[in-house]
């Protein structure tokens, strides 16, 4: 088709300004475009050894003994641990990143304890002073395992006589325990209204079975970190993560030393998407440089970070969904078991809560899950949970709209949430773009183009994903030049210095190229938490914004100071302090910050703020809509147009809202078409590398259009909604819808490879 | 007084009281408060003189990151939920 007869990147606009919603270059691309960047892996420092670490071939396995002598005894080894060398960590709860976890699973996920939970489990680690002398080195750890069996899936995971992966397990229900030994770690149940009277009341009821397989974020950086524990007992790490700070907290934790010890310098980071949140290598370099007295370097391999990192969960999904025939929802059932991986904590949770806040609908029961199997702990993956949830949903929505022969769309329309509009699990919604999305979902011209040829279909699919506000802090400093600098400690994964900076500038008025924004450690920065939950340009934008306000109050006063007039008689708009009843008496930023010095000193503002926690602002929607060609003969979908639709609130820079938008839709792409962990019955990876583990890549996919949609957040100063997330819950629905429009066949399993849908086609065929 | 959503798998607790009306500035008081019309809630809920690891607790449709101490409005809703982050709970 064409592609000049319509817009390609909208941006529904509800309000302008003079910086926000403008497109400036980004601060740190001069860096990153020459290669001078420094990422995790490109530190260096004098006496520097090299980590390798140890990992279990079995999925689930005793550990018996481990005898490290001949490793030790190697020439240029100077460090041998394994899980005894952690200290013993308590049956205790802790507060991290972007929720809790117990901290004794943490310890044993970093360094295996007396059992290896899943193939890659980190069982000893060497620090020697080449790579390939610890290399060398592991191969001399000799480890007895007793093997046991494998459990690979949540269903699997649940039956009776499941192989326990934690003896000491119990389900606990909504905080209490269960007296069951388990590996069912958690069950609980959201319901509204009347479901038995919902479903009566329907005309039509869809009761469908999907399966979902565990997929990698995919960044294209793999883990790294240098410990240094210094001979004063400071321990520093510079690494590649989301949090800094998060990355203090663990460290701090898991090695029993006080925050005040450990400083944290974040790299810059080549991809995260949640995945860079819990620590993995950081607490084995320190406790190898503790050994050692060297500071050690450690950096995944790719096979590593497939294997021993955290992806997220396959899961198994039920959905039963009523409706009237003029099309109202009347109700929704969900059961939902998610694989944890080897410790408890699937997103599971976060699964629920969206799977049908799409829709407003009065009789919901949803059930959850959360099951621990012989795989990888998962972590958090863009929107976690939530592109399972919708790929069964949204399929079941579809199936009743043409079930009662109403427009998809109109069908969705018809049953939005709004402002007002309570959740199965409860909250109200403030006010949300849902609708909004829809609606330019459906004017798009995407929608209504003709698309011709045979084995082509078109799909549509809707997600929500929260906001997170949690903490933030951010300094701002004048210089004499006018310009400023802006210290604050967010990882900037996908444009953030930028769109923090911007906000900044606004409330200045002064441009944005006159700020410069700077990621600090952990010591020179107060709290701030990750990097994730789509609340970086929301909360650290929002601290910008409240220390640039604190700097123009002290502008003002500065120049109430030259004028000799009372600073309540000022005011600052665009830049430039003038007095409220005397005209003559203006003065831009530049000329304020010119005279600094002689009018007092220096002027510096600060902002630390708490921005609230799950469900801030209200959170996103976002919609996808595209054309696929199925061919009958091999069974491979090809996308050939992709429109993603997203509410921003406000996009502060247009350009890195459609990179996320972007961005997401290609890994909800991936997920839809090809990615997954195929592994053998006894939980062996055997696709661990990017050439076997297909992500999709610039060649399989057609250039992705956008339109923001901007409902501004009830809560944020300029109406920010987080955007990193909702953008990749929408693709695979629509794929599968637009699979089933090509096919007639429904998709029930994740990834819909060739072979998956040559199989569909085949049993279509008899 | 603020309206307390009592989830469905702790309405044995409650009678089968789905949402309840209930006195507290706090997530604290409002706690101690269910705890003395319906005895068993706190055990529940709060574990080592915090909400429990795995409970969160919404007011008025957020998160509170406050736990115990997230302030409750005279007319405020309060959600007890699973316990998740952005992310998975982490580790």
């Amino acid at each position: 088709m064409t592609t000049t007869d319509y817009e390609r990147n909208v941006v529904l606009s509800s309000k302008t300004y003079d910086v926000v919603g403008t497109r400036p270059v980004r601060p740190d691309g001069a860096d990153k475009v020459t290669g001078r960047a420094l990422y995790g892996a490109d530190f260096d420092a004098a006496g520097l050894l090299h980590g390798k670490m140890l990992r279990s071939p079995h999925a689930h396995a005793r550990i018996k003994s481990i005898d490290t002598s001949r490793a030790e005894a190697m020439p240029g080894v100077l460090a041998v641990v394994t899980g005894k060398d952690l200290p013993s960590a308590a049956d205790k709860v802790i507060e991290l990143g972007e929720g809790s976890t117990n901290l004794m699973y943490l310890r044993d996920n970093v360094l295996a304890n007396d059992k290896a939970l899943y193939q890659g489990h980190a069982i000893a680690a060497v620090a020697a002073t080449s790579p390939h002398e610890a290399e060398e080195a592991l191969g001399l750890i000799e480890v007895e395992y007793e093997v046991l069996p494998a459990v690979l899936t949540a269903p699997d995971g649940m039956r009776d006589d499941a192989p326990l992966l934690h003896e000491n397990l119990m389900t606990q229900e909504l905080g209490e325990k269960t007296d069951k030994h388990s590996n069912v770690a958690d069950h609980f149940q959201h319901s509204k209204g009347d479901l038995e009277a919902g479903f009566a009341e329907a005309d039509v009821i869809v009761e469908r079975e999907f399966d979902t397989k565990t997929v990698h974020q995919g960044y294209i950086e793999p883990h790294a970190a240098v410990a240094l524990w210094n001979n004063d007992g400071r321990l520093h790490i510079w690494c590649s993560t989301q949090g800094a700070f998060t990355v203090r907290d663990s460290m701090s934790e898991i090695l029993g030393v006080p925050v005040s010890q450990v400083r944290v310098t974040p790299m810059e980071i080549g991809g995260g998407f949640g995945g860079k949140i819990s620590v993995y290598l950081e607490p084995v370099a320190a406790v190898l440089s503790k050994k050692s007295g060297h500071p050690v370097k450690m950096v995944m391999s790719r096979r590593e970070v497939f294997e021993s990192t955290g992806p997220t969960p396959g899961s198994h999904i039920k959905i039963k969904m009523g409706v009237t025939k003029d099309g109202k929802i009347t109700a929704a059932q969900a059961h939902m078991a998610y694989e944890a991986g080897g410790f408890p904590g699937s997103p599971v949770g976060a699964g629920a809560m969206c799977v049908f806040a799409v829709y407003d609908t009065d009789n919901v029961v949803i059930d959850g899950y959360d099951v621990v199997v012989n795989k990888a702990k998962t972590a958090a993956y863009r929107a976690p949970g939530a592109p399972n949830a919708a790929f069964a949903a949204e399929q079941v929505v579809d199936e009743l709209a043409r079930r009662i022969g109403i427009d998809p769309m109109d069908f969705r329309l018809k049953n939005a949430s709004k402002e007002g509009t309570r959740r199965a699990d409860g909250p109200v919604f403030p006010r949300i773009g849902c609708a909004e999305v829809m609606e330019a979902m459906k004017n798009h011209p995407h929608y209504s183009a003709p698309l011709e040829g045979p084995n082509r279909g078109r799909g549509v699919g809707v997600g929500f994903w929260f906001n997170i506000g949690f903490e933030s802090s951010c300094t701002i400093s004048v210089n004499a030049d006018g310009t400023v600098t802006l210290t604050e400690g967010s990882t900037d994964i996908g444009g953030s210095r930028a769109s923090i900076a911007m906000q900044a500038a606004e409330v200045l008025g002064i441009p944005a190229e006159s700020v410069r924004p700077t990621v600090v450690d952990t010591d020179s920065i107060g709290y701030t938490a990750v990097t994730g939950g789509s609340r970086t340009t929301y909360a650290t934008g929002w601290a910008a914004h409240d220390a640039a306000q604190e700097v123009n109050r002290q502008m003002i006063e500065r120049a109430a100071k030259i004028w000799e007039v009372d600073a309540e008689d000022l005011e600052m708009e665009h830049g430039v302090i003038k007095h409220r009843r005397d005209s003559e008496l203006q003065m831009s930023f530049k000329d304020v910050a010119s005279q600094l010095n002689d009018t007092g000193g220096p002027v510096v503002g600060s902002a630390a703020l708490n921005a609230g926690g799950m469900g801030a602002g209200g959170g996103s929607f976002a919609g996808s809509i595209v054309d696929v060609e199925v061919d009958p003969d091999t069974g491979k979908v090809s996308v050939l147009r992709f429109t993603a639709v997203q509410d921003a609130g406000k996009a502060i820079h247009p350009s890195y809202v459609e990179g996320q938008m972007q961005g997401g839709s290609v890994q909800g792409i991936g997920w839809a078409l090809n990615e997954e962990y195929f592994m053998t019955d006894d939980g062996t990876m055997t696709n661990s590398s990017l050439l076997d583990y297909r992500m999709p890549t610039s060649l399989d996919l057609p250039m992705i259009d956008t339109v923001i949609v901007e409902v501004p957040s009830p809560s944020h100063p300029f109406g920010v909604r987080g955007v990193g997330e909702a953008n990749i819950i929408p693709p695979t629905p629509a794929i599968a819808n637009a699979i089933h429009n090509a096919t007639g066949e429904r998709m029930y399993k994740l990834p819909m490879n060739p072979g998956a849908v040559m199989e569909a086609i085949r049993k279509q065929k008899k | 007084m603020a309206t307390v959503f009592i989830p469905s798998l702790m309405q044995s607790l409650t009678n089968g009281e789905h949402r309840v009306e209930i006195e507290g500035a706090t997530v604290r008081q409002i706690i101690n408060n269910l705890d003395t019309r319906y005895p068993g809630m706190k055990e529940r809920l709060v574990e080592a003189n915090r909400v429990k690891s795995n409970i969160s607790v919404a007011i008025d449709g957020e998160v509170t990151t406050l736990g115990l101490l997230g302030k409750v409005g005279e007319s405020s809703e309060v959600h007890f939920l699973p316990a998740i982050g952005g992310g998975s709970r982490l580790i």
